[in-house]
């Protein structure tokens, strides 16, 4: 059962072959054994997942059940949930009991699914190690060592370890996909605008893409159509159709053009990732697709632009945690400025701090032209070189991280080196375009032992049905999205 | 304020009117004033973690019907962007604003300033329009040492209009504040409550010596509040500003406060400590695009502007352009008035015109009543000026009628006029009668006119308006008074 995918929990469920609350005690019950050694949860609430798991069976008893009532799901901690605990990975938010349903969880709630838990995530998703969380690093299935990847590594690692059948995420510069890349599953951050934001605690507005993360393709996009939709409460959410993301997973490969570009197979990557993304490549042509080689020439600005902008949002989208009303407040201040001061300083972690800084620096009179609108034309760049791709295939391959996963400790104390973890994931979200990475293989050399590789899928704007049949006719060729941690069975 | 010759003030301003929206600029929670506190802040409000801006139509359309009375450009594209501050009644430490590109540009207020000869009318070329949310209250009395914070007003839409440094004293500054008070009230986008906050003003003061191009540095004069606190605080702060740089200082830039209980303007803060608000387009809102469809149809939907209705009055009902000013300096009077000519009828429009400017305004403002409180209906009065008009009664009885109406002593001047036989004497038989009457009674004033002295006439006239109780026509009285002493 823990290894069954989606749409089989659905169709036990549907045969009464197991209740939701069965199934949901199945995965307390790993949850409980495993998560101390992978730390992949922050909260965990039988109690309140027995009652949606109760409330699922009741709904599929009176006929009323979806494709997802009663499968349990975890929820990343970015996601306001109602009587949840919300903490965003911060010490900032450990007393923050959600008051409402993020348009996330009211859309999983509407569906049935059922709670699992909240997720382990790099504080307030910054991060591509999971090592900033107040909580505590999470640990990599495949080789506790190393870090799961970030910022949704909770939710990689919950589902990796067969904790969850699935889980959910947020991608801001990466954090859906290479955390999917370094715990070797699929993971799909939509179209900027397709999931709506709203209760969804920001980092960079702008960039922010909720989308979900799980063992397959086909289990994404069941996924994905819960969670998509137009919300007015989101200026940003797109009103478009309803659309089934699970209509081109049949649509055979023959035909497709692949761009690779040029400037995601240079030197940077290591070479147990090149191996492990040429095989794919390879056995894509072999489904009949071909790969035609593109550019994207200005890529290489992707990773600073990106810590222009998103550092410049966050500063502003963070300041509201001041604790006047709500969250940590120091124990002991003078005046208001000393209260401000000592609440956020004791509140917020180094990394958070740091990217406030920086954020605050390039806003400020005197060095925005230079930095902040810079670094706007530059992502109006980057999104034209996609445009001009776009016209010579219908997806772009690449690699989704330049390695695999690396160990605890390995970079945090260099910023720099972890911020170039995402330089390959990065541009999609400055040009607001869908991407996803998928299991495609395994470190082989002796370093980084049997680690998995990602392959990133990046699509058209609104191309995620296209993207899902694209993974998924790769995922019925190869069972590298099947293979499971030693240990976790 | 007599001006030092030498110097000339310059004067700006800029003004927060608090748009007559039902719901917050970003939010659904409702802006009705005088809740109790931290009642009417919704999740968006209060900024708990998550939560998106979505941007109130309503409140655009005040905007766009502003930038149409005053002849400005409603920008096809305006972006919100976001004014970083920490403080604790403003729950996001940001303010959602427009910056670079506001909803309204340009754009001019014709102002008048001085009375009788020295009247005149000046153009004030106003800079922006744009909108914005105001922040919540910090209450600092009544907790103890503690602030209390109540964001039911945090989110109300507002307004922020700016003008050019145009003014050059404080009764222009007054006489724009006023023009542009009675304009957002007159297109309904603002109910100019100015005890409640709705209508509030910075004034930026600078002063220069007379033929100096280069403007002075100036302060800005935080949230004038009454239009009497206005002229006050510049009035203060020009002198205060001369003075300063006769005796050899400098002026410093900075905000300063006026303290109504002492006249004076106190400095709150300098230049050095100015904020950096670090402003940026907000990521959560998309730019404001506006089509032309949408102006034209607010377009639609406007009254007749002041401007526009002025000129009508003068044209249809052959006023002043004195009087067709006055009657336009409100919606509520330029309304009472012509409901008033609906009762008396149009040729009696001059007769309306003084009486409302007048008798009525004089009254009121005895009572320090505002027109749409006048206890005497435009109806009532038009049904007073129409007796007027055909002769039923004098000016002189009219004033009665229009107490006994104020005093609710009547339902109608026809009424009033029948209950109390005020109904003027027009019978040339009966007022002869009396006269003949009134010259027997004083036989001495008949002798002393005819023997030259014109004033003993003007005795038997009073005698008989005396004898009438006023009821009769005086001029009939002169007139057959005359012919019976046969001058």
């Amino acid at each position: 059962m823990i290894n069954a995918s989606l749409s089989e929990l659905s169709a036990a469920l549907a045969a009464g072959r197991i209740s939701s609350v069965e199934l949901s005690t199945l995965f307390l019950d790993r949850i409980a054994a495993l998560n101390p050694a992978i730390n992949a949860f922050i909260t965990v609430d039988h109690e309140r997942t027995l009652a949606e798991a109760r409330a699922a069976d009741a709904r599929r008893a009176a006929g009323d059940g979806g494709p997802l009532t009663g499968i349990p799901i975890a929820q990343k901690d970015i996601f306001v949930a109602d009587g949840w605990l919300t903490t965003c990975g911060s010490k900032m938010l450990a007393n923050f009991v959600g008051p409402y349903d993020a348009h996330v969880i009211a859309q999983f709630k509407r569906a049935g699914s059922v709670t699992l838990g909240k997720t382990n995530m790099d504080e307030f998703a910054m991060g591509s190690s999971n090592e900033t969380s107040f909580f505590g690093p999470v640990r990599n299935p495949w080789n506790p060592g190393r870090v799961p990847g970030g910022s949704s590594g909770g939710s990689a690692a919950c589902v990796a370890a067969r904790m969850a059948p699935a889980a959910t995420g947020t991608d801001t510069g990466g954090s859906i996909r290479q955390p999917a890349a370094l715990c070797g599953l699929t993971g799909l951050k939509p179209t900027y605008g397709v999931v709506s934001r709203y209760g969804m605690i920001a980092f960079a507005s702008s960039l922010d893409q909720a989308g979900p993360m799980a063992r397959s393709a086909e289990d994404c996009a069941l996924l994905l159509n819960a969670m998509a939709g137009f919300d007015a409460r989101d200026s940003t959410s797109l009103d478009r159709p309803v659309e089934d993301y699970t209509r081109d997973l049949a649509r055979p490969l023959v035909g497709l053009r692949i761009g690779l570009p040029r400037e995601f197979f240079g030197p940077g990557m290591a070479d147990d990732v090149r191996t492990a993304v040429e095989a794919a490549l390879e056995q894509y042509r072999k489904l009949g697709a071909r790969t035609v080689d593109i550019s994207l020439p200005n890529s290489g600005l992707s990773v600073p632009a990106y810590y222009v902008i998103a550092p410049a949002e966050c500063s502003s989208n963070l300041s509201r945690f001041d604790g006047v009303r709500y969250g940590y407040r120091a124990p002991e201040y003078g005046d208001l400025t000393d209260m401000y001061c000592k609440s956020r300083a004791q509140g917020f972690g180094a990394e958070v701090k740091r990217r406030i800084l920086i954020g605050t620096y390039v806003l400020s009179h005197g060095y925005y032209d230079a930095y902040y609108l810079q670094a706007q034309k530059i992502r109006r760049l980057i999104a034209q070189d996609f445009v001009t791709a776009f016209a010579d295939c219908d997806v772009i391959m690449g690699p989704t991280s330049p390695s695999v996963a690396f160990a605890h400790g390995a970079r945090i104390a260099d910023p720099v080196q972890m911020y170039l973890s995402d330089i390959y994931t990065i541009s999609t979200n400055l040009a607001g375009l869908p991407g996803m990475s998928i299991p495609c293989g395994f470190g082989a050399d002796e370093k980084s032992g049997n680690m998995p590789v990602g392959l990133q899928i990046i699509g058209n704007y609104f191309g995620e049905a296209r993207m899902l049949g694209v993974a998924h006719q790769y995922q019925l060729a190869t069972d590298w999205h099947s293979r499971m941690p030693a240990g976790f069975a | 304020m007599a001006l030092v010759d030498n110097w000339e003030v310059v004067i700006g301003l800029e003004t927060h009117a608090q748009l007559a929206t039902k719901s917050k600029i970003f939010s659904g929670a409702s802006t009705a004033f005088g809740a109790a506190p931290n009642t009417q802040a919704c999740a968006v409000d209060i900024a708990l973690p998550g939560v998106l801006p979505v941007l109130n139509g309503k409140a655009v359309e005040c905007a766009i019907r502003f930038g149409l009375a005053v002849g400005a450009l409603i920008a096809p594209r305006s972006i919100f962007a976001r004014k970083n501050y920490f403080y604790p009644d403003l729950p996001k430490a940001y303010q959602i604003s427009q910056y670079e590109l506001p909803v309204v540009q340009g754009g001019s207020l014709t102002i008048r300033v001085g009375q009788g000869e020295d009247l005149s009318e000046k153009t004030v070329r106003l800079t922006r329009a744009h909108l914005e949310e105001d922040a919540g209250k910090s209450l600092h009395e009544d907790f103890h040492g503690k602030t209390g914070i109540d964001l039911n007003r945090a989110g109300t839409p507002l307004l922020e209009i700016v003008t050019e440094p145009d003014m050059r004293s404080s009764d222009e500054a007054v006489a724009y504040a006023r023009a542009l008070h009675a304009l957002v009230r007159w297109i309904d986008i603002c109910d100019g409550n100015m005890q409640e906050g709705s209508f509030r003003c910075d004034a930026n003061v600078s002063v220069r010596r007379r033929g100096e191009s280069k403007l002075g540095t100036r302060r800005e004069i935080k949230n004038l509040n009454s239009f009497r606190f206005m002229q006050q605080a510049i009035d203060f702060e020009v002198r205060w500003q001369i003075e300063r740089i006769e005796d050899g200082g400098t002026i410093e830039q900075a905000t300063v406060l006026f303290d109504p209980d002492s006249g004076e303007t106190r400095a709150m803060r300098s230049k050095e400590d100015a904020h950096d608000y670090r402003y940026f387009p907000d990521p959560d809102l998309l730019p404001l695009d506006i089509a032309p469809a949408w102006i034209e149809r607010v377009k639609g939907e406007m009254p007749e502007l002041p401007g526009a209705m002025k000129a009508r009055f003068e044209r249809d009902y052959g006023l002043s352009a004195y009087d067709a000013t006055t009657l336009t300096g409100s919606l509520e009077i330029a309304r009472y008035f012509e409901a008033m000519l609906a009762a008396a009828g149009r040729t009696a429009a001059k007769t309306c015109a003084n009486w409302v400017m007048g008798d009525l305004a004089a009254r009121l403002n005895r009572e320090d009543k505002d027109i749409s409180e006048s206890p005497v209906s435009a109806a009532q009065l038009g049904g007073l000026i129409a007796r007027i008009a055909d002769g039923t009664i004098s000016n002189s009885i009219a004033r009665k009628v229009f107490d006994a109406l104020w005093n609710g002593e009547g339902e109608s001047a026809d009424q009033i006029i029948e209950a109390e036989g005020l109904k003027q004497i027009s019978d040339s038989g009966a007022i002869e009668k009396i006269i003949d009457e009134v010259l027997a009674a004083n036989a001495r004033s008949v002798e002393e006119f005819r023997a030259g002295k014109e004033k003993a006439f003007n005795a038997l006239v009073g005698q008989a308006m005396k004898a009438t109780k006023g009821k009769a026509n005086p001029q009939q009285v002169g007139e057959l008074l005359r012919k019976k002493l046969g001058a």
